[in-house]
């Protein structure tokens, strides 16, 4: 049966916090911090991507596998899921499995579902392992996106990545099951050339992100007849640090069962690699015998519900594992910009090119 | 630029992966790569050799005067890095502090946007290297 061997998160060095764009603005920063749930967001670096931050988690990914199992593990797949693609034209994932030494015996290529691409291109590979088509896959959801000045996804649109090796030898977690929830709801968007994303405002609250979520969760308890109680952890999308507080409230799963996997409060919503990311951070604290409950969304809008079951193998990766190899070391690792070197790193400056 | 594209292209292994050469004649490396080695001549035997990525600061400068296409990257650092497996490369050390570069600073590579060809044109992406503390 395909599982989960390795797995990689990557959060880019720099951060703005709240305050000081809401000094720009003339908000009140606590006010904002308060009502999204989130202090600081991750900046990419000015020579840092999509494609760079999905390299960086996938070679932690590799990485460990190697340490941990002794072996390198060759992926005949690489997906990656993303919104902010550096090319419209001209995939990401080639430059990627170049990046990583997988050319060019690859089936590649890019998705694109809002936040959810990378959980999606974890299904797909996941089904092309346990189909005996391929040994390796890696499924990447990855992001530097964007928010337009002043509005309010300014304060929590991040950066960060996360990759996911799957195969068949050294699984150290299995996809136990995975239901996806999918509906036309125009919440969030961003049209052919645009530079930001628009959105519905309150709109992409109720009928958008909680009725999928809490819609696709129930749906995968309901079918494998389990309860909050039979999971240690859940992880949803968090678009920002409130939205997956409330979705487990209406729930009923208690905070401690959250907290792991909620990692937008301090380094902004990655978007692609949001719960992938929240996932890793889970995954950083297990030692075996885990079951997580997983379910991400994407604007437009769906959500993919899994539920994972790690194995004692994952205490392999435990003590091999490098500080760098955990989302930890990210987390902490930080550079406060003014609003004036975040702009620049983002390239708002008109008159300068990109 | 673009007239450089395949230039760009046949350097992409060396660029991505930090491929270069070794002679198994007499087990030297070199970045980058080689077709012939200058020590056994005509007796040496070259392969692709993939290296590490870790290395170690040989010397460094702080660029604040960027050349064309690097300007919004400076002040950066450009540093000499002798990898561990023997030769001394120049790339330039991200993410970096000014209290965490000195000479024997150890480092690893980093995968990041070399430069761009304007607005239209390609994506040129390389190695980089970060301090490994
Ligand atoms: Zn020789």
């Amino acid at each position: 049966m395909a599982g989960i061997c390795s797995y990689g998160a990557y959060v880019p060095k720099y951060r703005i916090k709240v305050d000081e764009i809401a000094n720009v603005w003339g908000e009140e920063g606590e006010r904002i911090k308060n009502g999204l749930g989130l202090i600081e967001k991750s900046v990419p670096g000015i020579d840092e991507d999509t494609a760079t931050m999905s390299v960086e988690s996938s070679r932690i990914a590799l990485e460990r596998y190697e340490l941990a199992f002794n072996k390198s593990a060759i992926a005949n797949a690489v997906f990656v899921g993303s919104e902010s693609h550096p090319y419209a034209v001209k995939p990401t994932a080639t430059i990627v499995q170049e990046a990583l030494g997988f050319s060019p015996n690859v089936y590649s290529a890019d998705l694109e579902f809002a936040c959810k691409a990378g959980t999606t291109a974890m299904i797909i590979i996941n089904s092309m392992v346990d189909s005996g088509k391929i040994d390796f896959g890696i499924a990447i959801g990855s992001d530097t996106s964007q928010g337009r000045p002043m509005d309010a996804l300014e304060y929590s649109a991040g950066a960060g990545s996360a990759s996911f090796l799957i195969g068949k030898e050294n699984t150290i977690a299995t996809i136990v099951d995975h239901y996806s929830f999918s509906t036309d709801t125009p919440d969030f968007w961003r049209r052919q050339h645009a530079e930001f994303p628009s959105h519905g405002g309150r709109f992409t609250g109720q009928p958008a992100y909680f009725r999928h979520v809490i819609s696709a969760t129930k749906k995968l308890l309901e079918r494998t007849k389990t309860t909050v109680n039979d999971y240690d952890y859940f992880v949803f999308h968090q678009p920002n640090g409130k939205f997956p507080q409330l979705a487990a409230k209406q729930l009923g799963i208690p905070k401690e069962k959250i907290d792991l996997g909620l990692v937008t409060p301090y380094i902004g919503n990655t978007y692609s690699g949001a719960s992938m990311v929240g996932l890793a951070n889970v995954l950083d604290n297990c030692k075996g015998n885990e079951r997580i409950f997983v379910c991400s969304f994407g604007s437009g809008a769906g959500s993919d519900a899994f539920i994972i079951e790690v194995n004692a193998n994952i205490r392999k990766i435990r003590q091999t594992e490098k500080e760098y190899h955990r989302l930890e070391y990210y987390i902490k690792r930080k550079k406060y910009l003014s609003y004036g070197m975040y702009a620049k790193h983002r390239g708002k400056l008109k008159g300068l090119e990109d | 630029m673009k007239k450089n594209l395949a230039l760009v292209w046949r350097r992409i292994p060396q660029r991505y992966r930090l491929i270069g050469s070794l002679c198994e004649s007499c087990n030297e490396k070199f970045f980058p790569k080689r077709h012939f080695c200058p020590k056994c001549r005509r007796k040496g035997k070259i392969k692709d050799f993939q290296f590490s990525g870790k290395g170690s600061v040989y010397s460094y400068t702080k660029v604040s005067v960027a050349p064309e296409g690097y300007e919004s990257m400076a002040p950066y650092y450009l540093a000499i890095v002798k990898l561990d497996e023997g030769p001394l490369l120049l790339a330039q050390i991200v993410d970096c502090e000014d209290d965490e570069i000195h000479i024997g600073a150890k480092v690893r590579k980093a995968f990041r946007i070399m430069n761009k060809d304007g607005k239209e044109g390609v994506i040129n992406y390389g190695f980089k290297f970060i301090i490994d503390n």
